[in-house]
């Protein structure tokens, strides 16, 4: 079938591997792929940077999304929109991380599922208003957290967001990868109704949701085990000791 | 069209190129001079780069990598509120605060899913190729008013947060493009035919399971690699999933899609070079360890990609 395949290229992907495991700066690796790939194709020098300048201004689309909200998340968080976020939570006391993450899963989901992908998403949503809640349930139980404690659940907030914008956003049939893949799999000579490749993805979007939610259950549990005997606190002096702090 | 994608871009080269102005004009800034050539450059992609020769824009790419590389970019000391302040204006503004922030999202989506409807002298009043992009600059532009409003703020003051946090991101910022680009310097050399060639002619698929096993860990790992699911499924599924999974074994092409294309996602919670979901945000959220969300996700993607591996086994042989 393609036996004359150049096999080069994959030199390309090595140097990005060993680039990203030998942690040298992301950036540096990026750049370093991208010409060792071009020469290994055997493209000339003017080519090569063709090549990455045309490539860099057809993304540009990319940063589009956490740069225009920015200005705005800015001037709320001046004005203590995190710390309103926390103290608005703190009232409700049956929250935890866990569930609140979980409820943030399911509706990003769901949403995503009927096409609202834009309702979530990391700079508009995951930092001003996610994030200071979660911590903000933590802290209303067990008090001040530690920073690795901070991070992690921070980090959570941020994979919580992911997942539940993949496996939902596949199942909605107007999205872009269902055209993608009704249309590869057209010109290979095989018809399929859109429609049907969304809904046989609703086994994997719900596997997804059980394991996740499964693992937000844990986190509850590992915070419950590394901070109940820290810092042994009532819920209602929890909630004043963030007011009063305002963290 | 009225408004469409390229008004975004001078929207964001104007605020990049101001970033750039006032990190040039600050004298206590560590690395003054090039962050600013940085940002500076950034700048001119969005507002003349498709008129530029695409070798400049390279050159200029690379430079931009160097300085990156190299320690360049860096931060300007921001004054903080202090916790009074903080405290005292959200109790002030209360659950006001929230509006501006929701208003993003909400804008959006009316304008996505209205941008059919809008038109002015018969022009359509969204770039219909880009509605989401596009309502979220008009949702961004609204509640910054908003928010400048609520807040008692001057337009410069939202400059300057908006450079705040560019400056607490900094590079990890344009890494998403930088990944992008590498995407298509990839596909232009011929990665994709060279990885799919050394899978399928390597591995025996005689075996039905491992025929599948090999498609739903394949799409996950050459989604690692590319850092885009859309990259890995036509290589894949041209490569395995069309010749063998449906060709060979007669299994649902339907299944055989959207379980695969989700197995390309399970890759994606796994790469730092999926940059726009895993490191700018552990960058947006300070955390100290850029890899902290990538950490938080491993466990949720393996265990999902062994669970792909026998729906996919189950449902698409029914």
């Amino acid at each position: 079938m393609i036996h004359d395949v150049n096999l080069w290229p994959l030199i390309g992907v090595a140097v990005i591997i060993a680039g990203f495991v030998l942690r040298f700066n992301p950036m540096l690796v990026v750049i370093c792929t991208a010409i060792v790939t071009a020469f290994a194709a055997g493209f000339p020098i003017d080519r090569m940077l063709a090549t990455i300048g045309t490539g860099f201004i057809k993304t540009r689309n990319l940063p589009l999304i956490i740069l225009l909200p920015l200005a705005v998340i800015g001037l709320l968080e001046r004005h203590g929109l995190r710390q309103h976020a926390q103290s608005w939570i703190s009232r409700i006391k049956s929250a935890t991380a866990g569930r609140l993450l979980l409820i943030y899963l399911g509706a990003r989901q769901l949403t995503a599922a009927i096409g609202l992908t834009s309702l979530g998403g990391h700079p508009q949503m995951v930092r001003p208003l996610l994030a200071p809640m979660v911590e903000g349930t933590a802290e209303v139980r067990y008090g001040k957290l530690p920073e690795h404690i901070r991070h992690k659940l921070r980090a959570y907030c941020a994979a919580t967001d992911n997942v539940g914008l993949f496996f939902g956003e596949d199942l909605f049939v107007a999205f872009g990868a269902i055209v993608l893949m009704t249309t590869f799999l057209h010109e290979a000579g095989i018809d399929v109704e859109p429609l049907r490749v969304a809904v046989w993805g609703i086994p994997t979007a719900i596997c997804a949701f059980v394991i996740h939610a499964w693992r937000l259950n844990r986190l509850d549990k590992m915070l419950s085990r590394e901070l109940a005997q820290r810092a042994p606190i009532t819920p209602a002096a929890g909630a004043a000791s963030v007011a009063v702090k305002g963290v | 069209m009225i408004l469409s994608i390229q008004h975004l871009y001078y929207l964001v080269g104007a605020i990049l190129v101001i970033t750039a102005g006032m990190t040039l004009a600050d004298a206590s800034h560590p690395k003054r001079y090039s962050s600013a050539l940085f940002w500076g450059l950034y700048a001119l992609v969005f507002l003349i780069g498709e008129q530029l020769p695409p070798i400049w824009v390279g050159t200029g790419v690379v430079v931009m990598a160097l300085i990156a590389g190299f320690g360049g970019v860096g931060a300007g000391r921001h004054r903080a509120r202090s916790a009074e302040q903080y405290l005292a204006s959200a109790k002030r503004l209360g659950n006001q605060l929230f509006m501006p922030a929701l208003a993003i999202p909400l804008v959006t989506v009316i304008g996505t899913l209205s941008a059919k409807y809008l038109s002015v002298g018969g022009l359509p009043l969204i770039d219909p190729k880009n509605t989401t992009l596009v309502s979220l600059g008009i949702g961004c532009v609204i509640s910054f008013g908003l928010a400048c409003w609520l807040t008692q703020e001057s337009p410069v003051q939202g400059i300057r947060e908006s450079r705040r946090l560019t400056d607490a991101l900094g590079w990890a910022l344009v890494l998403p493009q930088m990944l992008g680009m590498l995407g298509l310097v990839f596909s232009d050399a011929g990665v994709g035919k060279a990885v799919a060639y050394a899978t399928t002619s390597y591995i025996n698929m005689d075996i039905r399971f491992v025929a599948v096993a090999v498609y739903v860990v394949g799409m996950a790992l050459f989604t690692v690699v590319m850092g885009n699911g859309f990259a890995a499924f036509p290589v894949m599924t041209g490569g395995v999933g069309v010749p063998i999974l449906v060709g060979v074994y007669h299994g649902d092409p339907a299944v055989m899609a959207a379980i695969g294309m989700m197995s390309g996602y399970c890759g994606t919670l796994l790469t730092p070079m999926a940059a726009n979901f895993n490191i700018v945000p552990a960058a947006l959220l300070e955390l100290p360890d850029k890899n902290a969300v990538i950490r938080a996700q491993v466990p949720t993607a393996l265990t999902l990609l062994l669970a792909n591996v026998f729906l996919l086994n189950f449902l698409m042989f029914r």
